[in-house]
Order: structure tokens, then sequence, then C-alpha cells
């Protein structure tokens, strides 16, 4: 697997024109950690969707290059997304409580791909599902299987919805702020599990976040994106050593605990940042 | 001048706060951190009168609340949200949305009381006539502070202020509560999961764990590792080892 993406542009159409949201980012990935990271508006999702044939209607994707394992994304029929999608590569999104189906029990959920990709009986793709919940570390998976979204805390939810994606063998799994939503515990502990399932399965991950040194832990490079730029490439232990004024002040505007400060530093942004 | 005493709340039987009591002086900030489910906010709401169905004692400034909390008693304490979006009106303009408490507790001036509120949280006058989905994220949040602090509250209840937000508009807006407490001596209540974030506001902390309030500490202590329990000491290695880059 293969990621390869040269001179990305996505816009939106508006009254006024194409109004950029992407531009000109390039990445070349394999299996490998690659983290992006940038505050909301940077572009990093639709980045990181775009390798799947994701962005949302009336997205106008442009790129010199855009493909999936030698597949042209820009080019792509619907099938051959499909085929990607929820089978070679995997989506997971912040909110375990809105991405998940609130009236399917998270077995069924989870052996739905299970049936569709690989064509499972009912019954061996129900012990697939409960097989995953355990790949997953959920106790009990026989009976979490059973349970409805609703009946899921937070970081279960997210280890439903990681178990999910995983049913159809994925080579890329895409997290998209999967911890935002949780608390600092479950955080930790929801990257370890999907750092710890992608070196066992060999999978390539972009991990997409707003928090800085918290996805450097989790991650082998670093994109920091903003205004749809790719402003700084670092290795994730690299972070101290960053240049561009932007990472640094994302680096410097969290409040810490053993450096108290009675004033944060707030972030002044140089237009600059924004032009090539 | 808010004091907790053996608070207990129950959901359907199943006990979701046992027992917490604290105190938090005039015009200081204190801080509960903890994870899920430990509580924490539903001490803020019990606070806020959202939850009428509670026991043990609450005072504000030594008299007692009563379950139904009067309309004086919302002139003194407000509460701030985790979501903006979530607890502004889609369909109302911020000026009607700052005009409501001002109508509510028949203070009048709404011309000059308005603008001056959104100024004091560094909102530009042209705000005034937009809707919440036309601001930016921080933008909301100063509009839900700036709602909160329009009629004059004594005390805030912060429920994760700044957890919805970017970390650059995170630092903005802890920098908004720290001058607005230094200008009008607000006292502050603030839960959250986020460790380093309460500490940055709050000179003395709690933690919850399971409905109980575990440890109570300064902020010196927790820095220098004096720690009692030991959901304390894994809150602080996990939230130092993060930190470190």
């Amino acid at each position: 697997m293969r990621i390869e993406i040269e001179d990305l542009h996505i816009g939106f159409r508006s009254p006024n024109g194409v109004q950029p949201a992407v531009r000109g980012v390039d990445l070349a990935m394999g299996a490998e950690k690659v983290a992006i990271v940038g505050e909301s508006g940077s572009g990093k999702s639709l980045t990181a969707r775009a390798v799947i044939g994701l962005t949302p209607r009336g997205a106008v994707v442009r790129a010199k290059t855009l493909r999936f394992d030698g597949i042209d994304i820009t080019t792509a029929t619907p099938r051959t997304l499909g085929a990607i999608r929820g089978k070679r590569a995997g989506l997971i999104m912040q909110d375990p409580k809105f991405a998940l189906n609130p009236v399917m029990t998270a077995g069924a959920q989870i052996a739905e791909p299970l049936r569709r990709h690989k064509g499972l009986s009912r019954r061996a793709a129900r012990e697939a599902a409960i097989d995953l919940l355990a790949q997953v570390q959920i106790r009990d998976p026989a009976a979490v299987a059973e349970r409805y979204p609703h009946e899921l805390s937070g970081g279960m939810g997210q280890r439903v919805m990681i178990a999910m994606m995983l049913a159809g063998d994925p080579e890329l799994l895409i997290a998209d702020e999967p911890t935002s939503a949780l608390d600092a515990t479950v955080q930790a502990e929801i990257l370890r599990l999907i750092e710890d399932l992608v070196a066992r399965r060999g999978m390539g991950l972009i991990l997409i976040s707003h928090d800085l040194p918290l996805v450097a832990h989790f991650s082998d490079r670093v994109l920091v994106m903003y205004a749809g730029r790719v402003v700084e490439r670092l290795a994730a232990g690299d972070l101290v050593r960053s240049q561009h004024p932007y990472t640094r002040g994302l680096l410097a505007c969290m409040p810490s605990l053993n450096h108290p400060r009675t004033r944060l530093p707030v972030m002044v942004r140089d237009p600059s940042w924004a032009s090539p | 001048m808010i004091t907790v005493e053996n608070l207990i709340v129950r959901f359907g039987g199943v006990p979701v706060v046992k027992g917490v009591s604290f105190t938090v002086g005039q015009g200081q900030s204190f801080g509960i951190v903890g994870e899920s489910g430990s509580g924490k906010s539903t001490v803020l709401r019990v606070l806020a009168g959202l939850i009428g169905d509670w026991q043990g004692r609450i005072q504000l400034d030594g008299a007692e609340l009563p379950p139904r909390r009067s309309r004086s008693f919302f002139r003194r304490l407000q509460m701030v949200f985790q979501d903006p979006y979530g607890s502004l009106h889609p369909r109302q303009t911020i000026d009607r949305q700052l005009a409501e408490p001002l109508i509510v507790h028949d203070i009048g001036g709404l011309d000059t009381r308005i603008p001056r509120a959104l100024e004091e949280v560094a909102l530009p006058p042209s705000l005034r006539f937009r809707y919440p989905h036309q601001l930016s994220g921080g933008q909301r949040q100063r509009v839900a502070i700036a709602r909160a602090l329009i009629a004059g509250p004594e005390a805030l209840l912060l429920d994760e202020p700044t957890s919805a937000l970017d970390v650059s508009v995170q630092a903005e807006i802890l920098n908004l509560l720290v001058d607005l407490q230094a200008a009008r001596g607000l006292t502050y209540l603030l839960v959250s999961h986020n460790l380093a974030v309460v500490a940055h506001l709050c000179p003395r902390i709690s933690v919850m764990q399971a409905g109980a309030l575990v440890e109570t500490l300064s902020v010196d202590d927790l820095r220098a590792g004096r720690i009692l329990h030991p959901h304390t000491a894994s809150l602080r290695e996990l939230a130092v080892e993060l930190e470190a880059v």
C-alpha cells in the first residue's frame, strides 16, 4: 500500500468563485504512521479524506497525483472507491455517538462489513465480530456485541468503531480526531490501542489531530498544516527543533503542568504563513 | 462563598455523587478534575439548579440553597458549558441572547450593556446582530461567557469551557478568564478532564473518581508530586508524560 499525493488542491464553490481549502499538499507514505496536525479549517481532514475519495459534496478536487496503492482516486468509479473504503482503508471518526448507527447493536455493525466485503455467513460474521471486539481489548466481547451504541461509554464506542474498521483487514487507517471527544486517560488508551494494532497488522496510519504533543507520541512523522498548506514537516521526535512560528506557537500555547505561567502566549498569526 | 457538604446525587437509585464536600472562597478558583462518569459535571449541574433531586447541604455565602433556585440566585451565579454551539440558540442573534438575561432580571440599558459585554470579551461590536453559525468556535465561547457575565454574577460555573476548542483558542479563552477574574473579582468553579487546564486556572484542585472526591490539594503540591491518592498520581503522570515533547 502506497499513498501518493502531489499538489493536491481542494476548494468549495461559492458565489465568489472557488474558495480554496487545501492548497498544494504533497504527501507520499507507505505503512507508516503520519500525523497531520492543524487547527479547525486547516484542511487536515479534507486532505486525509481525499485519499479515499471521501470529500464533501460540492468540493472541487484537483491534484497532479492522488493515488491509493496505484489507483487514481480522481478518476476512480464509485465502485472502485467503494472497494477501497471500509475494506482497504478504514476511517475512524471523532465521536462514536454520531458515527455509529444508533439502532444497530455493536456486533451487527461490525458484522455488516464482514458479510459485505468477505461474504461471510451471518453466523461466521457474528463470531468474527466478537473476535474483533476482543482484538480491540474489550473485556467480555460477546456481551458488548449485544449492546446498542447508547449503552456504551465513549471509549468503548470508539473501540467498537475501530473494530468495525478492522473488519475489512485494511491496509490504511485514517483516524480523524479519534480521541477529541474522550477523557485524557481514555484518549491515551485508545491511541495506544491504535498504535498497537497498526504495528501488529502492518497498516499505514494517518492520524489527524489538533493536539500536536499528543499525536507526536503516536506517530513517526508529523505534517503541520495551516490555511490549507503544509507549513512544516518533522520527525515526531523533533518537535522541540521545530522552526515554523506556527508550530512553535501551537506548542507554546498549551497550558503546562510542569511549567506554570500566569498568561499563555497568544498566537499572533502572520499573513505570510498562508502564502507559499 | 460556595460551600458544599456531603452532597449525594442518585440517578434512578444509582449513586453518582457519593458525599462530596468542598468550599470555594470569594474571588477564588477551585477546580474539579476527573474522568467521564466521575460525577464532576453532576456536582456543577446540582449547583446550577439543573438537577433538583439531591441530598446534602449547599450554601451560598452562608445561606442554604433550596432545591428550586430563585431568580436572584441566577443573578449571582451563572454557568458556561462545554459546547458553545449547543448552548447558544441557533436562531437568535447574539444581541437577542445577550438581552435575555437583562430582560429576565429587569436590568435596563440594553443598548449600552450589550456593546460593553461584547467589548469585555474582546469581540468586535459588528458581531452583535450575527447568528451563532456565523461565528467561529472561539467567538461563540466568548459570547457564552459574555452572556453569563452580563447580569453581573459573582461566580461562574465552568464546565469544560475549552475542551471543544483549538489549542490556540483555548489559550485565548483561558487568558480571558484570568483577566475577567482580576477585573471583576469573580469566583470560579471549573470542571475539566484536562489536568493542565485545571492547574493553569485553579490554585486548589479536587480529584473525583466514581462519584467520590478522593483528594483535594494545592496546585503546588500537585506539581511537586506531593500526592496522596493513586488516582491523582496516575492523572498527573499521564499529563506529564504527554506533555513531554
